[in-house]
């Protein structure tokens, strides 16, 4: 067995593991993981069958920059909204897995058609023309002479379709404010008018036992101050009780 | 190495990519299936410039990955609009037209 061949076995067997983990995890951010592990396999795969460039451009574009800005939107939407069950068509659920799996079967058994068909025949590729010239640089020299020759126009419509991607998000998650910035005058009539809290707000509880920001401070007659503890923490896991 | 196998790899991941799309119903996870798709369909590219001994089947798959990355922002911030107004990344949920 060649080096190669040992990777491809073990990294196949890790990235399609991965793949089915994206699918049946139940949590969002295991997804994400499961992908990361995949993406990473196959840039190691792409290195193996020389295409260095690529695996690199896998490891910082997509494992990086992609994944990454997906657990930023997992965290903003909410990591704990768990997926609803319940079936709105009836039946979807296998019916999507047999699809699944009579589609794989389908490109296999043509890819092994091809393959039996065609590669008896065929001798191995050997570089000739201006590809070997080409290959005869390295990878990312041949690439490098392939994009700014001949896809030329191709890699600056890209630029033009990045520029425009940035402008999308930006303009899909921009939000108006709908009401006036409160000045500082208001803020300051608010805080002392009825209802309102002059000071600041109390310091989470310090205690031997429990040293938390979502433990609730005691007051002079042992009772836990209420305001301590962060609004946002209560619907998460409930105030700690310090006594 | 026969890269034969390389293909069915990528076979088997876009199968299993398209089977979770059909699958899941958070946004979220059906656009990270996409995302195995494209990269599935990455590999065999790069399998078939290894195969032709010509290095024009990575350039697409290095094109495909911009794409991509353009793909990926602009789903996710349509994605974050959805759940601003609807509280709710299920794909079920978006049924406005059906209201």
């Amino acid at each position: 067995m060649t080096g190669e061949q040992v990777a491809f076995w073990v990294l196949g067997a890790i990235a399609v593991a991965g793949a089915l983990g994206v699918v049946a995890a139940r949590k969002a951010v295991y997804s994400a993981l499961f992908l990361a592990t995949t993406m990473i396999s196959l840039a190691v795969l792409y290195v193996a069958q020389g295409a260095l460039f690529l695996g690199v451009v896998q490891v910082v574009v997509y494992t990086g920059a992609v994944m990454m800005l997906f657990l930023f939107v997992l965290m903003l939407i909410g990591v704990d909204s768990a997926e609803s069950l319940t079936e709105t068509i009836r039946g979807q659920r296998p019916a999507a897995i047999a699809a699944g799996l009579a589609f794989g079967v389908l490109v296999i058994a043509g890819i092994g058609a091809a393959a039996t068909a065609g590669s008896a025949a065929k001798p191995a590729p050997t570089l000739a023309g201006p590809a070997a010239e080409i290959a005869a640089h390295g990878n990312v020299e041949g690439l490098a002479v392939l994009i700014f020759n001949r896809y030329l126009w191709a890699f600056e419509v890209t630029s033009a379709l990045l520029i425009t991607a940035a402008l999308g998000a930006m303009v899909l998650a921009h939000r108006e404010r709908l009401t006036a910035r409160k000045t500082q005058r208001e803020l300051a009539i608010e805080r002392f008018g009825p209802g309102g809290h002059p000071t600041p707000l109390p310091n989470p509880g310090v205690f031997a036992r429990s040293n938390g920001v979502d433990v609730a401070a005691l007051l002079p007659d042992g009772s836990p101050a209420v305001l301590s503890v962060s609004a946002t923490l209560t619907p998460r896991r409930g105030e700690r009780d310090a006594t | 190495m026969n890269p034969d196998h390389y293909l069915y790899l990528s076979a088997l991941l876009f199968s299993i990519g398209a089977a979770g799309v059909l699958l899941r119903r958070s946004a979220i996870v059906i656009f990270m299936c996409v995302e195995l798709m494209l990269n599935a369909a990455n590999l065999a590219f790069v399998t078939f410039a290894r195969v032709h001994g010509q290095l024009d089947g990575q350039v697409v798959a290095f094109f495909t990955m911009v794409v991509a990355a353009c793909e990926v922002v602009i789903g996710l911030a349509i994605i974050m609009a959805i759940y601003r107004v609807r509280r709710s990344a299920d794909v079920d949920d978006a049924h406005l037209l059906a209201k």
